[in-house]
């Protein structure tokens, strides 16, 4: 349980980018969450739901998660496979020489304001 | 309904976090300090692996360290009272793992002129840790016998960014399960580069080569 260490990240940068775009509302925020991050999605909104609500520019907005499936590349036969069910070893040749291609991420897609 | 703009940012988390820790690690370089950060579960045995460690160490290096806990500083009092050195505690404040801007803080604390090494021992946790880096020249972390010789298939992110693998307690291995061997396969599943000393941090026996490695590291790192 760490998804409450990540919403303070998110809502720095939140607020980081109001600023840069001089908006002072946010109605809703986009998350890329990979299918390994480990980051829980239920978790996270629940957690962006008690602390987004304690600043004026995030009050009441949603959290969106946009789940990236997570895609693993091997080495030894250069297929990509998905890596949920097969975890480091490769399912076409038993190759464990596999690095992660996608599925970690962590980010912040867009943000929605009222025009 | 009302109409909504949308505002491109494409970021990760942990893009700021990341430049903080490279501009952090320069200035490490630059000053001639190296940074240890030290990752492992509650209870493997850090700070009896950090004390034996310093003991051996003290009369070639001058070292400080940095505990990191969520609350208390029986760690930090500790480490003093068994080795001498200088020792801060850093309070997270209920964050499970330090970034690069609060090391940067706790380094503050410290007379960064009178440091060839800092040991930051980070929260105990195998998760979080392992997700922010903390700035730090590398990443040990140490697995104790009685957690398992699983631990590296169960956290595999914690292992494949550790530089070393320390593996404690290897006193009570006629007790446990842990078959060593295949500890080592599965820390190389992970992390084929990363180092591994079996040590008895209680009865200091491995701890030496340990300390030798630690050594060897902090003076390259210095030229």
């Amino acid at each position: 349980m760490h998804e409450l260490g990540i919403v303070f990240y998110i809502i720095r940068d939140v607020k980081q980018a109001a600023e840069e775009n001089g908006v002072s509302r946010v109605s809703a925020l986009v998350m890329n969450i990979g299918e390994v991050s480990t980051v829980v999605p239920e978790y996270l909104i629940d957690c962006w739901r008690w602390a987004a609500d304690k600043e004026d520019l995030l009050r009441g907005s949603e959290l969106r998660i946009n789940t990236i499936p997570a895609v693993t590349f091997c080495e030894t036969c250069g297929k990509e496979y998905e890596t949920v069910p097969n975890g480091k070893t490769c399912p076409f040749c038993g190759s464990g020489n596999t690095w992660l291609l996608r599925g970690n991420e962590v980010e912040i897609k867009e943000i929605e304001v009222p025009s | 309904m009302d109409e909504v703009k949308v505002i491109e940012i494409k970021k990760s988390i942990f893009a700021e976090n990341d430049k903080d820790a490279d501009a952090l690690r320069k200035e490490l370089k630059d000053r001639g300090v190296y940074l240890l950060n030290l990752m492992s579960s509650p209870g493997s045995g850090k700070t009896t692996t950090l004390i034996k460690t310093i003991n051996l160490l003290k009369d070639k290096l001058r070292i400080a360290v940095m505990e990191a806990d969520i609350d208390s500083d029986v760690d930090a009092v500790k480490i003093k009272d068994a080795t001498g050195i200088k020792s801060i505690q850093l309070h997270t404040g209920g964050m499970c793992h330090l970034d690069a801007e609060m090391t940067r803080q706790g380094l503050d604390g410290l007379v960064l002129q009178d440091c060839d090494l800092v040991v930051l021992e980070n929260v105990g946790n195998l998760v979080c840790p392992a997700e922010f880096d903390t700035g730090s020249c590398r990443n040990a972390m140490i697995l104790s016998v009685p957690e398992g010789d699983d631990k590296p298939l169960k956290y595999p992110l914690m292992f494949s960014v550790c530089d070393v693998v320390i593996i404690n307690k290897t006193d009570v291995l006629p007790y446990f399960d842990f078959d060593m061997e295949k500890c080592r396969e599965y820390i190389r599943m992970r992390n084929p580069h990363a180092r591994v000393f079996p040590i008895c941090a209680r009865t200091g026996e491995g701890v030496d080569a340990f300390a030798e490695w630690l050594l060897a590291e902090v003076r390259s790192w210095k030229q």
